[in-house]
């Protein structure tokens, strides 16, 4: 059986940093990732990130994905792609396809950073040719270069509801408006104020109703809600549209941690139920770490930053880095982590997921 | 639609070259990207239709995971347009319903 | 009409943020006009500013502070804002017309000399503007800087110009 030190699932920007990471200390790092081409969501992100230059502000996503992919290759890290972990076992095994062959890698280490999937909304119509979430439509039209419709509505005012709906922008579709079941704005007012320069509606207390068309979406039909979150009869609106996104959130993609029997909490301000773990990313199974999305929604940003800890807590536990050396390291992450996870939006998860490491320190 | 450019990612510089059959029609793809979005691009709206209600289905996710996607791809069923890149002679076929599996002999 | 209820921000909450110019400063020359309004972890723009004119400090949450004398109105802080909401007035242009630098991440790009039509906050078409200079260098990464003369009594009322369907 091919064995390895480290195996890394999933080579998003926190697969990727947790590579870097161990594999600089001198860890055996295999990367395996089910697509054809490594960074997750990284190289859809066509905007320019937050934060500090610590955090690559100013950066487009694309290029940070670059950078990381360059990091790995000159480290030599094995990145195997086009293979689909299928199943964890024992301590630790991966079952992986590839080709259409199957063949299995033990770990010593693992971390799962398997990202995360859209949230559906289920409406009459939503299964209708033309109603897709809002980072599919990113990735066909960032990534594939192709617009599907010229007529969008945005379900969803968060962050990716107001992103992709200046991309739709950009790749020269309109969006007739965005909408906001909430009595306010889900996303940063920036995003906001540049669609509404742009003439594009954001409709709170909103939501839709129905989705109607013969072979595919042609009309959305919107309503609105009272304070009580109920439909107002009678205050329903036609859009004739020909793209619905769906941007109502996302929930991390956790079938190995669960099949691995980690321990979970439901956290709803986290996405959902996440695998609890402590302030190295380690799961309530030793050996067994997370890090990004799967370990609570939040951003790139912070999923580089939880790789690199993860990267940097597993050297430190194959004797690749001293207790010293790796608390200096893990220091500086957590310092970057806290500074990121500040203000009005970064509170609540900074709270959720200080709430989600005291119970995963205590185990 | 093609984006063939675009603010931030520049000018489209690959061309459709791949030639692939679609329910018997020829459309031209770029060599290696998904079918899904060479048929988007030709204007094809309906992948499949449902068992039971013969509802019309397309990409959902474009990530691999939801299955809403899967047609027919060179008599093979159930086959995820949105992840599965293009190559020249396919052929792709709507699919409806669940699919037939064709015996394998051995 | 409110951030959180429009995603506009409304005079009153424009006048109450550190990073708006005074009028007295605005009538002097170009200068910056900072519209960053919630706490983001955020500060490109303190680490763009050649004159040392925005300060974020700590933590980086922090709104950025626009010192108006030390300002210029180079105008290099306007492509770095991910939020895309800085943009620098000059009000002495001419007698009669204002100039506002935006960011525009947008095709078509318009012409210098090209006549467009201008928007406010809420995307409303309120006038003509001119285009006065398209600046789109490698290094402001594909935030291309437009600068349009405008009537000055809408130099700080006019925010984008009209996509090109629109136009």
């Amino acid at each position: 059986m091919k064995e390895t030190e480290l195996a890394i699932v999933g080579a998003g920007p926190a697969g990727l940093s947790a590579a870097i990471e161990a594999a600089s200390a001198g860890v055996q790092v295999t990367l395996v990732d089910e697509n054809r081409r490594p960074g997750g969501q990284l190289f859809k992100q066509i905007h320019k990130f937050f934060g500090s230059k610590e955090h690559y502000a100013s950066v487009r996503g694309f290029d940070i994905g670059t950078k990381l992919l360059g990091e790995v290759e000159k480290r030599g890290v094995e990145v195997m792609l086009d293979s689909v972990v299928w199943g964890i076992f024992g301590t630790h095994v991966l079952g992986i396809i590839h080709d259409q062959k199957n063949t299995y890698l033990r770990a010593q280490k693992v971390l799962l950073a398997t990202g995360a999937i859209e949230n559906a909304l289920a409406f009459p119509g939503w299964t209708l040719p033309g109603v897709m979430g809002a980072g599919a439509i990113q990735t066909l039209m960032n990534i594939n270069r192709v617009l599907p419709g010229r007529k969008a509505i945005m379900i969803g005012s968060g962050n990716v509801g107001l992103i992709v709906s200046y991309q739709l922008l950009q790749a020269g579709a309109q969006v007739v408006a965005v909408v906001e079941a909430a009595p306010k704005i889900g996303g940063y007012g920036v995003h906001a104020s540049k669609l509404r320069r742009n003439g594009v509606p954001i409709l709170t207390s909103t939501t839709i109703k129905e989705a109607k068309g013969e072979e595919r979406v042609e009309r959305a039909i919107l309503i609105e809600l009272d304070q009580d979150w109920n439909e107002i009869p009678g205050t329903e609106k036609e859009y004739e549209v020909d793209v619905i996104c769906l941007a109502v959130g996302l929930s991390p993609l956790s079938e190995l941690a669960w099949m691995a029997g980690c321990q979970f909490e439901y956290i709803p301000e986290l996405g959902g139920h996440v695998p609890i773990h402590d302030l190295n990313m380690q799961t309530t199974v030793p050996g067994i770490y997370v890090a990004g999305d799967l370990s609570g929604i939040e951003e790139a940003s912070t999923a580089m930053e939880e790789g690199k800890l993860a990267g940097i807590a597993i050297a430190e536990a194959l004797g690749y880095l001293s207790p010293g050396e790796a608390k200096i390291k893990k220091e500086a992450v957590s310092k970057r982590l806290d500074s990121f996870r500040t203000g009005p939006f970064g509170e609540a998860v900074r709270k959720a997921k200080a709430r989600l490491q005291r119970r995963g320190e205590a185990k | 639609m093609r984006i063939k450019e675009h603010p931030i990612l520049g000018k489209l510089e690959k061309e459709p070259t791949v030639e692939i059959e679609v329910d018997g029609e020829v459309i031209r793809a770029i060599p290696g990207e998904p079918i899904a979005a060479a048929l988007l691009a030709a204007g094809k709206n309906v992948f499949r239709y449902t068992r039971k209600l013969h509802e019309p289905r397309s990409v959902f996710c474009a990530i691999g995971r939801c299955t809403d996607c899967m047609m027919i791809v060179d008599g093979v069923p159930n086959v995820r347009t949105c992840v599965t890149p293009v190559r020249a002679g396919m052929k792709i076929q709507t699919q409806h319903g669940l699919g037939e599996f064709k015996e394998r002999t051995q | 009409m409110t951030l959180e209820k429009d995603g506009v921000l409304s005079p009153e909450e424009l006048a109450k943020l550190p990073g708006i110019p005074s009028a007295e400063r605005l009538e002097r020359g170009a200068v910056a006009v900072i519209e960053c309004a919630q706490k983001i972890p955020c500060n490109p723009c303190e680490e763009a500013c050649p004159a040392g004119a925005i300060q974020v400090g700590e933590p980086i949450t922090n709104l950025p502070v626009l010192d108006s004398d030390k300002c210029t109105g180079c105008g290099l802080c306007i492509p770095v804002c991910p939020g895309m909401a800085i943009f620098v007035v000059d009000m002495t242009y001419s007698d009669r017309e204002a100039t506002v630098q935006l960011p525009y991440e947008f095709l078509p790009l318009p012409r210098k000399g090209e006549l467009v039509t201008a928007l406010d906050r809420e995307g409303k078409a309120v006038c003509s503007a001119r285009v006065v200079n398209v600046r789109n260098p490698k290094k402001f990464d594909h935030t291309v800087v437009i600068t349009i003369a405008v009537p000055k009594d809408q130099a700080m009322n006019v925010r984008n110009i009209a996509l090109a369907w629109r136009r």
